[in-house]
């Protein structure tokens, strides 16, 4: 009785550690990245790195200006690409579910998000890079904004399922059509939560970097239009870590530490938007 | 006293003293709505029974029964709101004047039928924006308009001097009285021939309540009000006629006095009386 009483505490105690130093071990090891990122990238980082252009090979200094820029028009791009597209689909889902489409545009939505990101850029290699013969900042964008849709498609349903079907039928007790008590009550009631899985989809697809080594390729100068192939952060982080050069390796930290910045900003603001008020 | 049109399948014969047709104006003993017939089916679980009703224009008509008796689904056959769910089906006649409604344009019976809900549902926008809203889609246009015609709602629904110097700050500050009231508002800022009621204080204390009757009260010669309440005080105190539900049935439907004094029915009397329910 009593071997079986402090066994059982044994085992309580030791699931109740095991758990417990998991935990640390997860928390860690994020915060371990987060240091060792500073401690390589944070020396590097500085206003030239942010404003200038790479240096040619062999000398020293220099900047990613270009490649933040870059990051920046693809993720724009890839946005006005993959967001409407999978708004629209989840309003669809959401509210004009009937019982068959809706079932195989989720199921679809899931596949979709479960493609892997490479076997994405060989998709816009072959649709675009090939038919124009050259990597452009339009392929590496719509690479990009493929991947985006199936998670807008969930997130963007996951929201409108948040607002009551009270709040519908009051709109439609007015005499309101179906689309206009959407457009006007539904998504404005969920505004916030979009909103977030949109900042959240972004800062997913930021970090992408096997899409865009055969779409947007890379370029050591600036790119005009959309036209042209273009650095990005996730790309140069990948070639100036694989070089043989000692000030690329940290010019490398430097990039992920940006990028990474930016993602955590992302994300701030997006779960600052969801704590404020949710009452207007 | 006047005699109305017996009902052919259930024989109830709605008796209208002359006072209560409001100082003899003929509209009012006109029908507004008349239903014959009408099933209702969930799925393939039917909840309402051949159900046979007439309301008249311009009174107050209340539907009491126990929870799940089929009061609230037979109001939302009303303004076909039973349609936001789905495998919902209804079968019969219902008619709203000589209109058929469950072939009408959902979107057209609804300006015409309008509805209070149990619990407020203000839109998350702001006090003057919940009213302008209806007035919007239903095609007023312009500042000036709308301003006028917010007020003149907000003053029907007595709600204007609690309000009119927060019309921009959110409906949700309100308390739930004053959100209920205001959800009244905006559904009378469409001017609707019908209004229904569907138990509009459930959520709301006895002060809040004695205020949303006394508004239906003063609406009466606006418009037909039909009401669901659980509360027999309320049905009593504010309704012309009364409709007894049980079990998707309409087992009585007369004069709310005669409901209440002299129920012809067992069941109503039990139901009343308080012996079940």
């Amino acid at each position: 009785m009593l071997a079986r009483q402090s066994w059982r505490k044994f085992v309580n105690y030791f699931m109740f550690s095991l758990t417990g130093v998991c935990a640390l071990v997860a928390v860690g090891i994020l915060f371990f990245i987060l240091g060792y990122l500073v401690w390589n990238g944070g020396s590097s980082l500085s206003w030239a790195f942010l404003t200038h252009l790479p240096t040619p090979v062999g000398e020293s200094g220099g900047g990613m200006a270009n490649a933040i820029v870059g990051s920046g028009k693809l993720l724009l791009l890839a946005s006005l690409f993959g967001v409407p597209i999978g708004f629209l689909g989840g309003v669809y889902l959401a509210e004009f579910g009937g019982r068959a489409l809706p079932f195989v545009v989720r199921y679809t939505a899931d596949l979709l998000n479960g493609i892997p990101s490479i076997v994405m850029g060989i998709f816009a290699y072959t649709i675009v890079v090939l038919p124009m013969k050259h990597f452009s900042t339009f392929a590496g964008g719509l690479a990009l904004g493929v991947m985006m849709i199936p998670i807008a498609v969930r997130s963007t349903e996951e929201a409108l399922h948040t607002v009551p079907l009270v709040l519908r039928e009051g709109a439609l007790a007015l005499g309101t059509s179906k689309w206009r008590t959407i457009a006007t009550v539904v998504v404005p009631a969920a505004r916030k939560p979009i909103v977030t899985g949109i900042i959240l989809n972004i800062a997913r697809v930021a970090g992408e970097t096997a899409p865009l080594l055969f779409t947007a390729f890379s370029n050591r100068f600036w790119s005009p239009g959309w036209n042209q192939p273009t650095a990005s952060l996730p790309v140069m982080v990948y070639t100036y870590a694989i070089s043989p050069y000692e000030d690329w390796h940290r010019q490398a930290w430097a990039a992920g530490l940006v990028l990474l910045t930016l993602v955590l900003v992302a994300n701030l603001i997006a779960r600052l938007s969801v704590s404020g008020r949710t009452a207007h | 006293m006047m005699t109305l049109d017996t009902d052919r399948a259930t024989g109830f014969e709605i008796e209208v003293p002359p006072a209560q047709l409001r100082g003899g104006k003929v509209a009012a003993d006109e029908i507004k709505m008349r239903v014959s017939g009408l099933d209702f089916y969930y799925g393939s679980k039917q909840s309402l029974f051949g159900i046979n009703l007439q309301v008249l224009t311009n009174h107050i008509t209340a539907l009491i029964g126990p929870s799940g008796c089929g009061k609230s689904t037979f109001l939302r056959v009303l303004n076909r709101m039973y349609e936001t769910l789905p495998h919902t089906r209804a079968e019969g006649d219902v008619r709203l004047d000589d209109e058929d409604i469950l072939i009408m344009d959902p979107v057209n019976l609804r300006r015409r039928v309008g509805m209070v809900f149990q619990r407020p549902n203000p839109f998350p926008k702001s006090v003057f924006d919940n009213i302008a809203y209806g007035l919007k889609v239903n095609g007023t246009h312009g500042r000036a308009a709308l301003q006028e015609k917010v007020e003149k709602s907000l003053r029907r629904a007595a709600l204007w001097d609690e309000v009119k110097d927060q019309l921009h700050k959110s409906a949700y500050a309100l308390s739930g009285g004053q959100q209920q009231r205001l959800c009244i508002a905006r559904a009378l800022a469409v001017d609707p021939e019908v209004l229904l009621l569907d138990e509009p204080c459930s959520a709301l204390d006895p002060i809040a309540t004695a205020k949303i009757e006394e508004l239906l009260f003063s609406l009466q010669d606006q418009c037909t009000q039909i009401i669901v309440t659980h509360n027999m005080q309320q049905a009593a105190r504010v309704a012309d006629f009364t409709g007894f539900f049980l079990l998707g049935k309409l087992i009585e439907y007369n004069k709310t006095d005669i409901i209440f004094k002299t129920p012809a029915k067992k069941e109503t009397e039990d139901y009343i009386t308080g012996r079940f329910g």
